[in-house]
């Protein structure tokens, strides 16, 4: 008889969510389900607002990722306004845009991941967190904490203050950066270097500890979506869409991102608040099944799809990520994550340093003005997990008839279900589940550091519960960390 | 399904003795607060030093603790979920802090209040494929949606409240040092704006 096991809260992820393991009539895992459990409606309430108040208003979608938010949010709103924003204005928007993956990367790789990889997957639960690795490893705790400061630095130099600053908007941005201000970051830069540095000398050392976890951490052949530069380049702020097969063929070359609709649909089930988008021409090739469509975004999926990234440093650590797959094919391990997190990281400092020498930099026209000239916008940026799409259908007076909203960690949807099933079959085994495999659970989820609030821009949250339910829907057995 | 509610007994905790159990939790909000908490920085080693932290997104608690000293709640109460943990913080907390604007007035959260839940979800999931979450009757999986989103003093006594979206990383370390040392939260005119 077919049982669920039930993980819930899921934690060290920011967001609200339970997993169940339903297992089949002879005892083996048949599927894993991955539950977000918050709501908050944002799509509908935001309705009758106006969009110059948008960039506020979806910065408190999520506290890790405002930024991207602010962006997309902006991006949707230039468009409507139909302008060209000033260069310095696209110069210092892309540079809050450097800072923010900065920070939120040091915060997956250290605070959030950290405890697994340099603790153990199967250590003290009740050690296994920030906390226990300032008292294991104080250095590396150190580390991960300066260079998330660094990011939530510049943010607040930039903006004014590190999380939700209302600096971004349609138009351009509020302030310039002051010759004064730019040579703080640059002063700053060195050690943030030194330290993403050493941070993936430490990951490459690891890595031959974890050659188990890397093949059954959701490694699989998926498609693969996110923004490239005109030429081809890694990109976080703007660009055209491009999609990769799990065989490394291009599917979409540049596909302006206003266009997103003919290429992602939203699928939806009862049993999850997160929507599940899919790849619409490979779900029609295969008879309608929405599954069939699933894709990647996020660290992973940018450096699989850029043709190169665009620094020294990064391509350098570009050339020896790529030595993970066979000649010409994406790295399909989703562990590499992690991986890709730091190598981008590392890219976002070099842009930082290369945009900061520019002397446009500090010019003081940052800002254009108009009113209403298009009744749709549709606003496009990187944001550290993938891909956010924000599309805004106003009036004549700029009042919001309808908005879409299409978030990363949403769009990871169907591949973080399909990592928890491979865990699950590899590690559970008959009715009962070990303590250990609890967590080995929740690092499939963590390797996606999922925004759930994010993704939820509906209503909701994520604790981890793991259910082993029975094929008749039984309980068998479950698991809560007391 | 019920979950079973473990009778609590506080542990052992030789090693810990002598630190203040600190707990944070996250309900309806975007976890802007958290991350503000975290851009103490170097004061989190501090911090440390002083505290054991027993449940916490960024723990692996999975179920409150008994016997905790202070409690830091961020968000308003949205769902069901919200409602039985933010009792169940109250049973065991000694004190317990709204933690930013969404814990203390509803703020962003409770925009959707001017909706009605159902049609709330039947706009957001309409377009499909696939049947849509339906928010109202617990199903065991997916919490059921409070009519209202309520700010945290609404559901459970509250003894201290840190304003802010977020509230900036001072203002948290004055609160933070003040429960510390067992004196009550008492910020200046200028931490305790909103926004």
């Amino acid at each position: 008889m077919p049982r669920t096991v039930t993980i819930d809260p899921v934690t060290r992820i920011e967001g609200h969510a339970k997993i169940t393991i339903h297992l089949d009539d002879a005892g083996q895992v048949a599927d894993a389900r991955f539950h977000v459990t918050e709501f908050r409606g944002f799509e509908k309430f935001c309705e009758g607002r106006t969009f110059w108040e948008m960039p506020g208003i979806t910065a408190r979608i999520c506290g890790i990722c405002p930024v991207s938010h602010l962006m997309a949010s902006a991006k949707a709103g230039d468009a409507i306004l139909g302008v060209r924003i000033p260069p310095t204005a696209e110069k210092l928007r892309r540079l809050m845009n450097w800072a923010q993956i900065v920070q939120s990367h040091a915060l997956s790789f250290f605070h959030l991941s950290g405890p697994d990889l340099l603790l153990g997957m199967e250590s003290d639960p009740g050690q296994r967190n920030l906390m226990g690795l300032i008292a294991r490893h104080p250095d590396i705790a150190r580390n991960g904490i300066r260079l998330r400061h660094f990011g939530q630095e510049v943010i607040r130099i930039l903006g004014g203050r590190s999380v939700h600053p209302a600096w971004t908007v349609p138009g351009g941005v509020r302030e310039p950066l002051s010759p004064e201000n730019r040579a703080r970051i640059q002063e700053m830069l060195p050690e943030a270097l030194a330290i993403v540095e050493q941070a993936l000398e430490l990951y490459q050392r690891l890595l031959p500890q974890f050659s188990e976890e890397v093949t059954v951490y959701g490694d699989f052949p998926s498609l693969f979506l996110g923004l490239v530069t005109p030429a081809g380049g890694l990109e976080h702020y703007d660009g055209l869409l491009r999609v990769m097969d799990g065989d490394g063929r291009i599917l979409e070359e540049g596909l302006p991102p206003a266009r997103y609709r003919e290429i992602i649909g939203e699928a939806v089930e009862p049993w999850s608040y997160l929507k599940f988008p899919f790849y619409r021409p490979r779900a029609q090739e295969k008879g309608g099944r929405y599954q069939e469509g699933m894709y990647r975004v996020g660290p992973l999926a940018r450096l699989n799809i850029c043709d190169f990234a665009g620094t020294p440093r990064a391509d350098e650590y570009l050339q020896a990520f790529r030595q993970l797959a066979p000649q010409g094919k994406p790295v399909t391990g989703s562990f590499h994550y992690h991986y890709a997190r730091l190598i981008e990281i590392l890219f976002s400092l070099e842009k930082i340093q290369e945009t900061l020498a520019d002397p446009e930099i500090t010019d003081s026209h940052v800002r254009s003005k108009a009113d209403v000239n298009q009744l749709v916008g549709v606003g496009v940026s990187e944001a550290p997990r993938g891909t956010l799409f924000h599309e805004y259908h106003v009036n004549e007076d700029g009042v919001l008839q309808r908005v879409n909203l299409i978030i990363a960690t949403g769009q990871n949807n169907l591949a973080m279900n399909q990592t928890i099933a491979q865990i699950a079959r590899h590690y559970v085994d008959g009715p009962s589940l070990r303590q250990g495999i609890l967590n080995r659970l929740e690092h499939g989820i963590r390797l996606f550091d999922p925004c759930l609030s994010c993704s939820t821009h509906a209503l909701g949250q994520m604790p981890l519960q793991v259910q082993l339910m029975g094929p008749d829907g039984t309980l068998l057995d479950e698991l809560t960390r007391a | 399904m019920e979950r079973q509610q473990a009778e609590k007994t506080p542990q052992e905790r030789p090693a810990q003795r002598g630190k203040v159990r600190l707990a944070t939790a996250w309900l309806g909000g975007c976890s802007g607060c958290h991350m503000s908490f975290l851009d103490l920085d170097e004061k989190l080693i501090e911090l440390a030093e002083q505290v054991e932290l027993v449940y916490s997104p960024i723990a692996d608690a999975k179920e409150f603790p008994a016997d905790v000293d202070v409690t830091l709640v961020e968000g308003a109460v949205a769902n069901v979920d919200h409602l039985l943990l933010a009792r169940e913080i109250r049973a065991n907390s000694r004190i317990v802090v709204s933690f930013g604007d969404c814990a203390v007035t509803g703020n962003v959260t409770s925009l959707r209040n001017r909706l009605a839940v159902d049609d709330l979800l039947t706009q957001v999931y309409r377009e499909g494929p696939g049947r849509a979450p339906t928010g109202g009757e617990p199903d065991g999986v997916m919490p059921a949606l409070l009519p209202k989103v309520l700010p945290l003093h609404q559901v459970i006594p509250v003894d201290a409240y840190v304003p802010g979206c977020p509230p900036d990383p001072d203002r948290i370390w004055a609160a933070v040092t003040a429960l510390l040392a067992g004196q009550p939260v008492e910020l200046p005119p200028e931490m305790r704006r909103f926004g």
